[in-house]
């Protein structure tokens, strides 16, 4: 199979959701093993990593990029707005509002496992300080040819693979989906505006629902491909805020895990999917999200269809 | 992870929730022991992780020393869901006139804890779920009693109804958020003839990923039950989950059996699904659902290897995992490897399919090539690589 054509023309959009090309980043936890790779790989895509944090090894340095004790001297030393996430489950509540208190107005969440309680903590204390979650248990975002934040797509060459600029946005439960979502649309032609792990746990800082609103106004995006999974409600949610409010995006959506509709009470890959007494299921997702009018494939390779 | 019934009543009760002590039985003499004790007629129910025990048949009223031996025989040795009935309790059979139900759970589209009060309680609280007055509070604040007494007069409590339950539900809501729970009930929790307020029954769900800070809660409770959704898990998935819990790097474990030939290795979360879909849909039969990611050891993925392969009957071995991220596939290709040789089988026979595509790919391939095998790139669709593992796993 040839490859999808490198630097690709079409001109990178002056606005950007989320994150555009001049964002100064913080990484949080990263002297850690995983965050010290991403760093590497987000410095490598052209991410503009200036600062890290890891409570008692201020002074460090990793691939380039300098070591403090707390957010508040790197925020006074680098001004970044937007953080990455990557410290142990139990320090994650902590970490989050230490970023809030310090102007941080994207703060997107790596780590897993952690405490729904916590989620919910930090989900509401963003919401009083302004600040867009994005996570927990999260590989990231990208927007290809700008820049990436978290492991998305893992080593750099994998990400040019995987990533071709383009006007689809991915909104996924899952950051393998993510990734494999957009190497298909690549392979055949077709580039991304936006991708984004929306993360797997039941309680996120920013839903399906949320980011479409957000899509509306990214002239960057005319199309969304959303990948959804059995358990909690994002899937209903976004139906019903698409029924009430309509949408200028054409949203196509991939759902899998129908045969965890049969196993109620029994948890499948992400810590969302699970089906409870009778609800979650995919086959009432499917109902919902068409009557709200979007596209539902049943089968990954249909996804394409109506996309170009 | 789900409590018994007896340990949710010890761990509410301390915050002023009440309930009866119940008395704890091993043995049938035990049970008629403790029968004789209490003097007045008693409710003997299983203990086991599940809820709707009374049409299971696990819940009796005993009125005499004979009805206790009985009926302590036979619930000893019930197994309920593949949960082998070990402890059975007796309390004294309260005489009431109302039963409600109070509840918190979590409000996933509000992302916050919501409280649950249904004025008809006991075993029709599923029907009537309509009828139940809720409100959502702060997961940073538990409810007052005073908010807990608003949700009741909203139930239609007024009276001394109104504020003892007002006070349960204030005590619950603390339980929930000091317990990481992810689900407190208490159904029926009645008003007695005495005038008081009493739980007769209770659910607690706690939340795995908090477990690290509840030691000190759990410390005296005995042993927590494990489960696999509504059953025991098997001892494959005990195996796998010890497995993945031997080293903290990555996921590698999470093993849920079926009963086909047709080995699964697929990952991450959500290809896991969308792979598991496919090979049922292809017609493939899977021995296991087995989710991996978040860039594992290859020591965890060899002993989980060697453990799907050492499910009877199994001959094939599917590998299938999306377009990697920080999961190499060179580390993947070396512990799956090394996992069939060490159980004594030939990669090239055993695999009928390899496909991880994605970081590391060049380098996973070239071993597998060295090996025999040939990998398949992401031109593979996940879609079709289910299609071909069903169709090489065919004898």
């Amino acid at each position: 199979m040839p490859l999808p054509p490198s630097p690709c023309n079409i001109p990178a959009p002056d606005f950007a959701m989320l994150i555009s090309p001049e964002d100064k980043i913080l990484v949080q936890g990263i002297t850690g093993r995983e965050a010290s790779e991403m760093v590497a790989e987000a410095l490598a895509y052209g991410s503009k990593v200036v600062a890290g944090v890891t409570p008692g090894k201020g002074g460090q340095v990793v691939h380039g990029v300098p070591v403090y004790d707390t957010v508040q001297a790197a925020v006074a030393a680098h001004q970044p707005t937007v953080t990455v996430v990557s410290v142990p489950a139990a320090g994650v509540r902590d970490a989050a509002m230490e970023s809030f208190a310090h102007g941080i107005t994207l703060c997107l969440i790596m780590s897993e496992r952690i405490p729904r309680r916590d989620t919910a903590c930090l989900v509401a204390a963003a919401r009083e300080s302004g600040c867009t979650v994005i996570g927990p248990n999260t590989l990231g975002l990208i927007r290809p040819g700008v820049a990436k934040l978290g492991t998305i797509g893992g080593r750099v060459d994998n990400v040019r693979k995987s990533f071709l600029p383009g006007r689809v946005a991915i909104l996924s439960r899952s950051g393998g989906m993510t990734t494999e979502i957009a190497s298909f649309l690549t392979s055949r032609g077709i580039g991304q505006s936006i991708a984004i792990g929306v993360g797997g746990d039941p309680i996120i800082g920013s839903n399906f629902t949320d980011l479409i609103r957000q899509l509306e106004t990214d002239e960057s995006t005319d199309s969304v491909v959303i990948y959804g999974e059995p358990g909690g409600t994002a899937e209903e949610e976004l139906s019903d805020h698409l029924k009430a409010h309509g949408t200028r995006l054409r949203i196509h959506a991939f759902l899998s895990g129908r045969f965890v509709d049969d196993m109620e009470g029994v948890r499948f890959g992400h810590a969302a999917v699970m089906v409870e007494n009778g609800r979650g299921s995919v086959k009432e997702k499917a109902i919902c999200l068409r009557e709200a009018g979007v596209r539902v494939v049943e089968r990954f390779d249909d996804i394409l269809e109506g996309l170009s | 992870m789900r409590l018994l019934e007896h340990q949710c009543k010890q761990l509410l009760g301390r915050y002023g929730i009440p309930f009866t002590t119940p008395h704890l039985a091993t043995t049938v003499e035990e049970a008629e022991a403790a029968f004789i004790a209490l003097n007045c007629p008693a409710v003997m129910k299983a203990q086991v992780p599940f809820g709707g025990r009374g049409k299971l048949g696990a819940v009796r009223v005993i009125t005499s020393p004979a009805e206790a031996i009985q009926h302590a025989r036979d619930l000893l040795g019930m197994e309920i869901r593949g949960y082998p009935v070990s402890t059975i309790t007796l309390e004294p059979k309260a005489t009431f006139t109302q039963e409600y139900y109070v509840g918190i759970a979590w409000d996933l589209r509000k992302r916050q804890p919501v409280a649950i009060f249904n004025p008809a309680g006991g075993i029709e609280v599923e029907s009537g779920v309509g009828q139940a007055a809720q409100r959502a509070f702060d997961p940073r604040t538990p409810l007052t009693p005073y908010q807990g007494r608003e949700l009741a007069a909203q139930g239609g409590l007024a009276g001394r109804e109104l504020v003892l339950v007002g006070s349960a539900i204030a005590a619950l809501s603390q339980a929930f958020l000091e317990l990481d729970a992810l689900t407190l009930e208490i159904n029926p929790i009645v008003v007695t003839v005495e005038n008081k307020l009493l739980g007769l029954d209770a659910h607690v769900e706690l939340d795995d990923d908090a477990a690290y800070r509840l030691q000190d809660f759990l410390a005296d409770l005995g042993e927590i039950p494990r489960t696999s959704g509504n059953r025991l898990p098997t001892a494959i998935e005990e195996e796998a989950a010890r497995i993945d819990a031997s080293d903290h790097r990555g996921v590698a474990g999470r093993l849920v059996e079926f009963p086909g030939d047709l080995a699964l290795l697929i990952g991450g979360g959500g290809a896991s699904l969308t792979v598991f879909d496919a090979v049922l849909r292809h017609g493939g039969q899977p021995a296991n659902y087995c989710e991996i990611g978040g860039n594992p050891t290859s020591e965890k993925v060899a002993a989980l290897t060697q453990l799907l392969l050492s499910k009877p009957g199994v001959r094939h071995l599917a590998v299938i995992m999306n377009v990697v991220n920080n999961t190499r596939a060179d580390v993947m290709a070396h512990g799956v490897i090394q996992g069939i040789r060490a159980a004594g089988l030939e990669p090239s026979r055993v695999l009928s399919v390899f496909r991880i595509p994605g970081s590391w790919e060049d380098e996973a391939t070239a071993f597998l090539r060295e090996n025999g095998v040939t990998a398949l790139g992401r031109e593979v669709s996940l879609d079709a690589a289910a299609a071909l593992a069903v169709q090489h796993s065919r004898p």
